[in-house]
């Protein structure tokens, strides 16, 4: 692990395996519980590969019941709990603890009520993303975020990252799709947060474990809503000369009121890796390629194709075209969605990064990250989530190659920063975890980070479930409770009262 | 009895952290437009946001701006329709209905109330929309959360948990919102004389059409005539608003023509009066009558809202009417008693939900939750998130027990 620390196993934890093995075989009965390190190896990283760690033991339950009795019996003997759902982090969020169990909760993958009337979907944490779409297709009905992992990823995992996806433009992230869930605390106790019902009778807690990255609760069920699908889908794809000319040109469509359903853009690398691959028809002499999503009844989308055409023209464009039937639209989208095996291709591995950015510091950010590739002297290719400043530059690298994976890491790094110094956020879409943890800081002074671990306090006062995660410096919740107070001062005796 | 009315976070910061020292109790007040709502409050000081007003940065083709958490709802209406954008969230203005001034408020407030109108069917509340906070906790800290781009997951969102929490967490002392393009136009389709389960019924078949339907509500017969200065008669109305481009609305409502062509006779209404009509819902015209009968507002699974209404009916005299597809319901208990327990264990008998009593007598405020009381694991959840935000409890103590 390249210089990653991760908490201090905990000796007596070590000493009992032995013990806790067999009892969780007694909480979760037949074929639910391993530990042998050959079949524990599938678990021992997830969609972040450069870290790995088999964990004590893997238990796979079935029931609610089974986890609550699992994070009690934990809770009680001071044991460390990893959450996992399909383990395609890309942030090292299910990254197993030596001294952990990780709790898998693949086997909780049954739909549970499809409500039409309602257009809700509940489900089990464990269906994929995709499986819930699947569920309501043939009614005309999908699940509106879509992550491109969704094949693979759970919707429990969506619910603990915030899931976005390339549609969240106009259709929103996982918390604005979630209705409500139930989760098991570290303490084995099961808590219902909202339901079929919208907004909260109190604090939005919801709103809290969405994102919150395994850290605050087990996801044991989800209550999704659903949404009836466009009639129709459009898209252009447009070259400009420059990545200045692709940024204006995202934000006067935007200026005009257009919210399209998806607005993507690539750096040249990108194109060019892409179209070697799937041989999309992209054009290989512009600076940046825009797709430009239009979803809705025919004579919107032809309306609003009306509108977005000329802009692009304005804006400098050389190349135009517009998506005259539905293979052609795939067409457009096939290049982008294989940027990652594209760019794969091209290199022996590459390291995908995700910082947001306000829209317009695009240039500036693209300029800096060509200066940072000189001085690192490796590639970057750049997918952008244009329409929301979400960036996903991704590094081109060689692992065989001694000390290139650090220098690799500290180039992202360095991206991560530069996107804060512009206003943007360490992640838009693929969570803090283990990659960014030290980053933190970056972003949040340390009053900031201890009113969020004060947060975990109420949800996990021994700091047992999914540690090491998220926070660079995990701080004990007495320390993090107590008050530094200057009693009978006030600092601002001029403050104006009446 | 002192009133601090701090003009920057750092005034702010200082007063807080002075009554956090001393223990004493602060009511934290915006313009006090929803004063009325909770748990009567008896603190000994008060602390005013009022003046810490101003946005402090707006980018149009960002589509984000920022606000001092004292900055009047108005003032940023106005900016925001300057440049033809809005908070499409549609924060519901609960002056009319509290006995109070219309169109007070303040940014802040929108959050800490978690406000929101007909268009949450489709684009949510404000939880929805908050990008990033500044505040200070009853600790007399002062933190950040979020930022400025609306994909974000970097770090716990405390932005949302300070959405409905009226104030109990920590004082708000800046905003950011991602605001979205104002539709362009706007027609709302009505289905006249239909009875609440027939509405229902309609309701759901065009929302779970592809007609985009932003916002649908029902106003039983005599209600309607309450809104839109009576321009809707008295007929009961079944209202579905369709926005966006004009030839786009123009299909979606003929679309809906067809569809809901059997369910009564239709009705197209369109420009100002039609802009009324989800004004007046939005704020609880109907019931905005000057009394002190009670006001609920309930939440529940859209198709569940009308059968829990009329088992209500069979045990109480109650005026209602409907908005989010019949998952909002607006009610008023005609004898003045607000029959809380009654109609929270319906709320239950009919699925999930929850139901705020968001106007009644001083003394009845005091006597019944006015926020839904939780399950026993949620409410210590609760109790234990706000002491690590406000171990003194000196932030509008006692508004949401």
């Amino acid at each position: 692990m390249s210089g990653l620390l991760m908490p201090k196993p905990d000796d007596a934890t070590m000493r009992r395996r032995d013990e806790i093995v067999a009892d969780m075989r007694i909480i979760v009965p037949g074929e639910g519980v391993v530990d042998a390190a050959n079949s524990m190896r599938a678990f021992e990283s997830d969609g972040l590969t450069a870290y790995r760690q088999l964990p004590m033991v893997v238990v796979l339950p079935e029931t609610v019941a089974q986890v609550s009795r699992v994070l009690k019996y934990c809770d009680d003997r001071n044991i460390r709990v990893v959450p996992r759902g399909s383990g395609t982090s890309l942030s090292g969020g299910a990254l197993p603890l030596e001294d952990a169990v990780l709790l898998v909760m693949s086997r909780f993958n049954r739909i549970i009520e499809i409500d039409f009337p309602n257009r809700i979907v509940v489900a089990q944490p464990g269906v994929t993303n995709l499986g819930i779409t699947t569920a309501v297709e043939q009614e005309g009905f999908y699940y509106a975020p879509d992550p491109s992992s969704q094949i693979a990823c759970s919707i429990g995992g969506n619910v603990a990252e915030n899931s976005g996806g390339v549609h969240c433009l106009k259709y929103g992230l996982t918390a604005n799709n979630v209705l409500g869930i139930e989760m098991v605390l570290m303490n084995g106790e099961v808590v219902r947060l909202g339901g079929k019902h919208l907004d909260a009778e109190g604090y939005d807690l919801l709103g809290v474990m969405t994102g919150s990255e395994g850290l605050l609760g087990v996801v044991t069920e989800v209550t999704v809503r659903i949404l009836k699908k466009p009639e129709t889908a459009r898209a252009l794809l447009i070259g400009f000369p420059t990545s200045e000319q692709g940024g204006q040109c995202v934000a006067d469509i935007i200026g005009a009121g257009i919210i399209p359903g998806g607005m993507e853009m690539m750096d040249r690398p990108a194109i060019h890796a892409a179209e070697d691959f799937v041989h999309a028809g992209y054009p290989l002499d512009v600076e940046a390629l825009l797709i430009v999503e239009l979803d809705g009844p025919g004579v919107e989308v032809d309306h609003l194709i009306g509108l977005v055409e000329p802009i692009a023209y304005r804006n400098g464009s050389t190349t135009c075209r517009i998506s005259q039937s539905e293979q052609e639209r795939l067409s457009f989208w096939a290049g982008r969605k294989a940027a990652f095996p594209a760019v794969g291709r091209i290199s022996p591995d590459y390291y995908c990064m995700d910082g947001t950015i306000p829209r317009k510091e695009l240039p500036r950010v693209l300029h800096g990250m060509r200066e940072l590739s000189e001085k690192y002297r490796l590639g970057v290719a750049n997918v952008f989530h244009a329409g929301d400043g979400n960036l996903h530059p991704l590094i081109l690298y060689d692992a065989n190659v001694p000390g290139e994976l650090d220098k690799a890491e500290s180039f992202g790094a360095d991206i991560l920063r530069l996107c804060v110094k512009v206003g943007g956020v360490l992640t838009g879409e693929h969570g803090v975890g283990v990659e960014k943890r030290d980053l933190m800081p970056e972003m949040f002074n340390q009053t900031d980070l201890d009113q969020q671990m004060r947060v975990k306090c109420a949800f996990d006062p021994n700091h047992l479930l999914n540690p090491g995660k998220v926070f660079p410096q995990l701080r004990r919740c007495a320390e993090l409770g107590r008050m530094h107070v200057h009693r009978g001062q006030m600092a601002f005796p001029d403050i104006p009262r009446f | 009895m002192t009133t601090f009315t701090p003009a920057t976070a750092a005034e702010t910061l200082a007063t807080v952290a002075w009554a956090a020292a001393e223990e004493t109790p602060l009511e934290i007040l915006g313009h006090g437009s929803k004063r009325g709502i909770g748990r009567p409050l008896q603190t000994e000081h008060t602390l005013d946001l009022s003046k810490l007003s101003g946005v402090t940065l707006y980018e149009p083709a960002e589509l984000v701006l920022s606000a001092k958490a004292g900055t009047p709802l108005a003032d940023i209406e106005t900016l925001l329709a300057e440049n033809c954008q809005q908070l499409a969230f549609e924060p519901l203005d609960y002056g009319a209905l509290l006995g109070g001034e219309k169109g007070k408020g303040t940014i802040g407030g929108v959050l800490a109330a978690n406000l929101c109108g007909p268009r949450r069917l489709k684009a949510g509340s404000a939880r929805d929309h908050i990008l990033g906070i500044a505040a200070v906790s009853g600790r007399g800290e002062a933190f950040k959360s979020g930022g400025r781009v609306v994909k974000n997951v970097t770090g716990y969102d405390l932005s949302k948990l300070m959405a409905n929490s009226w104030g109990t967490l920590a004082v708000l002392t800046d905003v950011t919102f991602k605001v979205l393009p104002a539709a362009e136009t706007e027609v709302t389709l009505a289905v006249r004389g239909l009875l609440d389960d027939h509405a229902a019924a309609a309701m759901a078949l065009a929302l779970g059409s592809s007609a985009e339907v932003s916002s649908a509500a029902h106003l039983p017969e005599r209600v309607a005539a309450r809104v839109a200065g009576g321009s809707l008669g008295s007929t009961a109305a079944t209202l579905l608003r369709v926005e966006g481009f004009g030839p786009s609305v123009a299909y979606r409502i003929a679309a809906l023509k067809d569809l809901l062509g059997n369910a009564g006779p239709l009705e197209e209404i369109s420009g100002e009066t039609s802009h009324s009509v989800w004004r007046d819902i939005r704020d609880c015209a109907p019931f905005a009558d000057g009394l002190e009968k009670p006001v609920w507002r309930v939440s529940m699974a859209p198709a569940q809202g009308h059968q829990m209404v009329l088992a209500l009916r069979m045990q109480a005299a109650v005026d209602a009417f409907y908005d989010w597809q019949g998952g909002l319901i607006w009610l008023r208990m005609e004898h003045g008693d607000p029959e809380a327990d009654l109609l929270r264990a319906l709320v239950r008998q009919y699925g999930s939900g929850h139901a705020t009593l968001v106007r009644a007598a001083p003394s009845h405020r005091a006597a019944v939750p006015v926020f839904e009381p939780q399950a026993p694991q949620l409410a210590a959840l609760s109790a234990r998130l706000k002491a690590e935000f406000d171990p003194k409890a000196i932030l509008n103590p006692g508004r949401m027990a």
